[in-house]
């Protein structure tokens, strides 16, 4: 009996895309009137939440201040309810802690630090339901809700995942294709200068092939900022609209 | 006790209804502004490689060679000579403090005051050295976004309705029973602990209620359109104020009626 077949003759994948098709995504910024700044992203089943306070004062030891810049301060989370066996430590197991980290090395490469100094920004990130490509949906949600809360910076992140099977690099993998095992990788870009902030992989990937999966994963974030641009100006023209001129 | 409930339904935006488009030029942290490196760049912007690009999203202000991006919503920047309230959180404990302040102002207090200086990092000084500021007594406090309060020539309003309010820059928005005495104001550091009339507890409810309407529907606040909010809402109870509907409404006739008034 073949295994799942992650990419049919065809061409297409489980569940019906093209190698470098994104899911489906839609967003919405300010879901919160309580924090400065919050945001809702769902690419296909992916759901992810992110909320923003600051800037604002350095809680905890003032020590911690940083004189020139502000400090930013990232938190992953994923609801108990996320994946299909029922999580028991949301937070402060390494997963979180390792993705909190990289969500901060992130937003520290994209935000306009040096605008604040002795502050610190907090951004909240919560998947609610994860079916793959989490860390995209989340550098994605806190840009969008970092962007709410009218804080600098330098353009938006977008990030995507991309993976290589048979031969074909494949654009945002939904959970089944990272189960699969194969190599994954998750790019976040600054898509007007095409600057890299973050690129991670954890497995093997023959150097050939590199550069093939790096351009399919470039090539979606991209896409994805096309979207998100254009969520953020809608959301801009409303506001915009009910202020009056 | 009587409970309303209600299912979730899709509500259509409020800005479509409006039929409005807007003249500004809208941009995202990204956009480039202009290449033209005659201008100076104020905030909201940053220069990369010989062009003026936009850091915030939000609409693009042009002031002679001033360029700017002024954000939907900012956390309160201090200028010098703004108004604020704010609640007292931390006080400094050396000793010739406790003796000079403590009898007057303790930690917990609501106060108002005047911006007298910004630091470099954004930290700004008080100061209360008039009677007009200080201490503040009986009344509503309202949160906003400090976008959504508009930078007037004076920030207390006596308002004919019944009360009077402090429009703080910084989004604190104090309501309060008018004194009936003109020379006790808001301020000094007695708070007046004489017991409000009812009349005057519904008026301050009501105004309360407007300004948070306001506020939802992203409207600018001064004192003409709260009044004309008020205004708009006395034909409903208090309490229906805060339903969508309702708010809807009444905001809608304000705005009809400050188009009117500024056309």
């Amino acid at each position: 009996m073949a295994g799942l077949e992650l990419l049919s003759d065809q061409g297409y994948r489980v569940d019906g895309r093209r190698a470098g098709e994104l899911r489906k995504i839609q967003a919405r910024m300010g879901v919160f009137a309580q924090a400065d700044g919050s945001a809702y992203i769902e690419q296909g089943n992916t759901k992810a939440l992110a909320v923003v306070y600051g800037p604002h004062e350095i809680r905890g030891s003032r020590a911690r201040a940083l004189p020139d810049r502000a400090l930013v301060n990232c938190q992953y989370s994923s609801a108990t309810f996320s994946t299909g066996e029922r999580k028991r430590r949301p937070h402060g197991d390494r997963k979180s802690c390792e993705m909190g980290l990289q969500l901060r090395q992130t937003f520290e490469a994209a935000i306009l630090t040096q605008l604040h100094p002795r502050s610190q920004i907090d951004i909240y990130v919560q998947v609610l339901q994860a079916d793959g490509g989490t860390y995209a949906a989340c550098v994605n949600a806190a840009t969008l809700a970092v962007l709410d809360a009218g804080i600098p910076m330098r353009d938006f992140v977008c990030a995507c995942s991309a993976g290589f099977v048979d031969g074909t690099a494949l654009a945002d993998l939904s959970h089944v294709e990272e189960a699969a095992g194969g190599p994954q990788l998750a790019l976040a870009l600054l898509p007007a200068a095409g600057q890299i902030a973050l690129l991670e992989m954890d497995a093997r990937l023959h150097e050939d092939h590199l550069e093939r999966v790096l351009e399919a994963a470039a090539q979606a974030a991209r896409d994805v900022h096309t979207l998100l641009d254009r969520v953020v100006r809608q959301h801009v023209r409303e506001a915009s609209i009910l202020l009056g001129d | 006790m009587a409970m309303e409930m209600r299912l979730p339904v899709a509500r259509k935006r409020f800005s479509e209804s409006l039929g409005r488009e807007t003249k500004k030029h809208l941009v995202v942290p990204g956009d480039t502004i202009t290449t033209d490196t005659g201008f100076m760049r104020g905030h909201g912007t940053y220069m990369g490689e010989e062009k003026l690009i936009a850091s915030v999203a939000g609409s693009v202000e042009r002031v002679n060679k001033l360029i700017c991006v002024k954000a939907l919503k900012t956390r309160y920047n201090g200028e010098v000579g703004d108004i604020v309230v704010g609640r007292i959180t931390e006080r400094r404990r050396s000793a010739e403090d406790e003796l000079a302040m403590r009898g007057f102002l303790q930690e917990g207090d609501l106060i108002s005051a005047e911006v007298q200086a910004v630091f470099s990092d954004g930290a700004v000084s008080l100061h209360t050295r008039s009677l007009k500021y200080g201490k503040l007594g009986q009344g509503v406090l309202v949160q906003v976004s400090p976008s959504l309060v508009k930078r007037q020539k004076t920030h207390f309003h006596d308002l004919p309705c019944g009360a009077s309010v402090i429009l703080g820059n910084n989004g604190f928005i104090w309501i309060y029973p008018t004194p009936e005495h003109k020379e006790e104001d808001a301020g000094g550091f007695i708070a007046n602990l004489e017991p409000v009339s009812l009349a005057d507890r519904e008026v301050i409810s009501r105004l309360r209620n407007c300004i948070v309407s306001l506020v939802t529907q992203r409207m600018l606040l001064y004192d003409t359109s709260i009044l004309y909010c008020y205004e708009a809402s006395l034909p409903h109870q208090i309490k229906d104020i805060l339903k969508p509907e309702i708010m809807e409404e009444i905001v809608m006739e304000t705005r009809q009626r400050l188009l009117e008034q500024e056309g």
